[in-house]
């Protein structure tokens, strides 16, 4: 069953740990501008969205790749780069509409999610569960309930009404 | 590595700029941040200077483990001579500054002098540069974040940054960084405006290495959980501080109408559920797995709209029970008035909480008070006040140079109402029928103050064998009793001291939970990012000879015994209510005195609270000042 890297907002506390953990596990520094997650905050609304590749279906990144040097790791889903092929002319990272792909500054390499091998560490390390490593199908079924609840009040009104 | 951290010394008066490495030795005993703090402030600082002179000296510094995933790493220490007490002052800041200010190259900064006109600090990848501030001048503390980041065009700068009270030199003005987070405590915020600082920003690529990164990451995730497990954690995360009311009112443990009564009657609108109605969500500092603030949002009233963060248990105390305001509303147009202007929000609330009582007893009047009518609850006085203090107009000028110089200004017997220690204002919570909190407010070296040694878990009623494994010593589990009490403070202050250098967050040590980690771990912890090998009783060694330099400080500015000393009304006035635990205490002078007592031998100093010459040679300190940097 393919899984995926769901991003929930208005759980997101802001922290920046999966930033600092996604650096200590790639790059064994911390250092969040080295890191493949970011969290994109707006302070003085309160509003805080981590920004992480998408693994996108029909992902430009691959599309655009004039090295090829992007593939979909069957087992994960994740696309990973071919570091022996990448020649870093960051078409990628233009392309990409989430700013999904990074440059590293200090090795001026470009960097992604690679979901870490399957078990993504950000997911392991976010407490208030903004992060979640889910199955498509159970988001589906989250996403549902969600909604039905909204439904659900209606009814609870409606039946009072009677 | 750690041994390739460094320290800048900035000069405003002339505008050098001098980066050195810092040295192993320093590290070994103070470890970084607090530590390090404490130790360049005994040795940087001239005694007798004037707080308020370009002499005094401002000090800024990460912890030894800022920057790991864990306990809420992103910790902060700012130090300098205190406008407030005369004595050590110190203020410890959450957020996001620290780990930016390390990834900018630099875990110190000793700045001095003064500069001619408003300026701010740059700090960017290895360099530190002195730039213009007169264009924020008058902003407020959020303002002055966002022209910051726009200036530079890059949204990731963090800054600390003082507000109008700063710039108006308020004694206990503070320093904010984002939403907030705010170093409160002893007037850090002035030293900085005297000093025509705005603002410290940085912004930083570079990177934070470790000694064993992989283990690191695995141990993180293993001190994350402990933390997370236990109740208070849980409970933080979804109350915050405010969860503490819901205990300390009902049980009769908290300061209302200044020291009237030790409970808030009719104060359902505080507890903390009332924030389902404005929370939009939690908040967490840099590495912090409790997030433990509220965003929240009003909509409706005279000051909306309001987006802010916060309030903590103190706010809730400094414009709820002391001032007699009993709705959740008022401490949120509080709480968000002293962060705008950059206040430190218990003093404020203290200090008003005084002059109501004055004003009910007729010490003050309307004439003195420019007409302002300071009776109980009224909140519209109480936004004006804090208005009036943070721009230095009118009453609240008077009350803008603290509690030492408004006693003396006011005479007529005030001294007697005001619940402070060292000339600082205590926290709105009730010590008389716990000896051992009395004991650590009279104690601290920073004034009256709950986070310098409170021993929370005394509370609990813990079962004595605990206690004594935690504490290695009998301890009586009855929290009116003085047995053992001194002993309980002094571990408490040694484990904070430590907790504050390496720039965790004190929710995520022994403070309210009891299992949360401490020695051991904090060992593992330093070994795994730094490499260096320490064992417990070499990290309490290292906080006591924090806490001894801190006490040498203030000896050479001339505080002694009479200075470790309760209000008197401690003594005086048994506790009108609360539960029969709690009711008609009041501490006893003898015990206390006793304690006092225990509590100088334990730390090996003399009946006066000097250290003795023996211990003085045992932590390494009796050759300060020794200028190793």
């Amino acid at each position: 069953m393919q899984k995926i890297l769901f991003i929930d907002p208005e759980k997101c506390s802001g922290c920046r740990t999966c930033e600092s953990v996604c650096s200590l596990y790639h790059e064994k520094v911390c250092n969040p501008t080295r890191a493949r997650i970011h969290i994109v905050k707006w302070e003085t609304a309160g509003l805080y969205v981590p920004m992480v590749c998408q693994q996108c279906e029909t992902a430009l990144c691959e599309v655009v790749c004039p090295m090829h040097a992007i593939k979909r790791d069957e087992e994960t889903g994740a696309m990973l780069i071919n570091y022996d092929l990448c020649v870093g002319c960051k078409l990628c990272a233009m392309f990409c509409p989430f700013g999904g792909i990074n440059l590293d500054t200090k090795t001026r390499k470009v960097l992604k999610c690679d979901l870490c091998g399957g078990e993504p560490l950000c997911v392991k390390f976010c407490e208030p569960k903004a992060l979640q490593y889910l199955n498509a199908t159970t988001i589906n079924l989250k996403k549902r309930r969600a909604a039905a609840e909204k439904f659900s009040d209606l009814m609870k009104k409606m039946l009072a009404a009677i | 590595m750690v041994w390739k951290r460094k320290i800048a010394y900035v000069n405003l008066t002339t505008g050098k700029v001098v980066a050195k490495l810092i040295p192993k030795q320093i590290r070994q005993l103070y470890l970084g941040g607090r530590g390090i703090n404490m130790y360049l402030l005994y040795n940087h600082i001239k005694p007798e200077v004037d707080p308020l002179s370009s002499e005094n000296v401002l000090l800024i510094g990460t912890g030894l483990l800022c920057g790991i995933p864990a306990l809420g790493s992103g910790r902060c220490d700012i130090a300098a001579k205190s406008p407030i007490t005369g004595g050590i002052g110190d203020s410890n800041i959450g957020g996001f500054f620290a780990p930016e200010l390390r990834l900018a190259g630099f875990d110190h900064l000793v700045i001095s002098g003064k500069a001619e006109r408003p300026v701010y600090l740059w700090i960017n990848d290895g360099s530190v540069e002195v730039r213009d501030a007169s264009h924020l001048w008058g902003k407020d503390t959020f303002e002055t974040q966002g022209i910051i980041r726009d200036d530079n065009q890059d949204e990731e700068v963090k800054s600390l940054t003082i507000g109008i009270a700063g710039e108006n030199r308020v004694r206990f003005a503070n320093v904010r960084t984002g939403m907030k987070n705010s170093a409160g405590r002893t007037g850090m915020g002035a030293v900085m405006g005297s000093k025509n600082l705005k603002a410290v920003a940085a912004r930083g690529t570079m990177d934070i290495e470790f000694s064993h990164p992989d283990e690191l990451l695995d141990y993180c995730k293993k001190m994350n959980d402990v933390i997370t497990e236990t109740r208070w954690a849980r409970a933080q995360s979804k109350w915050g501080t405010l969860i503490i009311y819901s205990n300390t009112n009902t049980t009769g443990l908290i300061r209302t109408k200044n020291f009237q009564l030790n409970r808030l009657e009719k104060g359902e609108d505080l507890e903390p559920e009332v924030m389902d109605r404005y929370t939009i969500g939690m908040s967490g500092c840099y590495g912090c797995s409790v997030h433990c603030r509220h965003r929240y949002v009003l909509r409706e009233g005279s000051h909306a709209p309001i987006f802010a963060e916060g309030p903590e248990y103190t706010s809730l105390g400094a414009f709820g029970t002391m001032v007699d305001c009993k709705k959740m509303e008022t401490v949120l147009v509080a709480n968000h008035l002293v962060n705008k202007y950059g206040l430190d929000t218990l003093e404020t609330g203290g200090l008003i909480a005084w002059a109501m009582e004055l004003y009910e007893k007729g010490i003050i009047g309307k004439k003195d008070t420019a007409e302002l009518e300071l009776d109980w609850g009224n909140e519209e006085a109480l936004f004006e006040l804090i208005t009036q203090i943070a721009h230095r107009k009118g009453f609240g000028n008077l009350l803008a140079d603290g509690f030492k110089t408004a006693i003396s200004k006011i005479g007529k017997g005030s001294e007697y109402y005001a619940i402070q220690i060292k000339g600082m204002s205590n926290l709105h919570s009730d010590e008389r029928p716990t000896p051992a909190l009395a004991l650590g407010i009279a104690t601290s070296t920073r004034g009256a103050d709950h986070l310098r040694s409170r021993p929370a878990i005394d509370l609990y009623g813990l079962p004595e064998e605990l206690l004594q494994e935690i504490y290695e010593a009998p301890v009586s589990s009855d929290y009116t009793s003085y047995d053992g009490k001194s002993r309980i403070v002094r571990w408490q202050e040694l484990l904070y001291a430590v907790t504050d250098s390496l720039g965790i967050c004190k929710f995520q040590t022994v403070f309210c939970a009891v299992h949360a980690p401490k020695w051991k771990e904090f060992a593992k912890l330093i070994q795994l990012a730094s490499g260096m090998e320490l064992t417990k009783a070499q990290l309490m060694e290292i906080g006591e000879r924090i806490y001894t330099i801190e006490r040498m400080f203030n000896i050479r500015e001339g505080f002694t015994r009479k200075d470790d000393a309760l209000p008197e009304r401690y003594f005086k006035e048994p506790t009108p209510i609360g539960l029969p635990i709690v009711k008609g205490k009041k501490i006893d002078k003898d015990k206390f005195e006793k304690m006092l007592d225990e509590y100088y031998a334990l730390h090996g100093w003399d009946e006066n609270g000097f250290p003795k010459k023996e211990t003085l040679e045992r932590l390494a300190l009796d050759k300060e000042p020794s200028h190793m940097v």
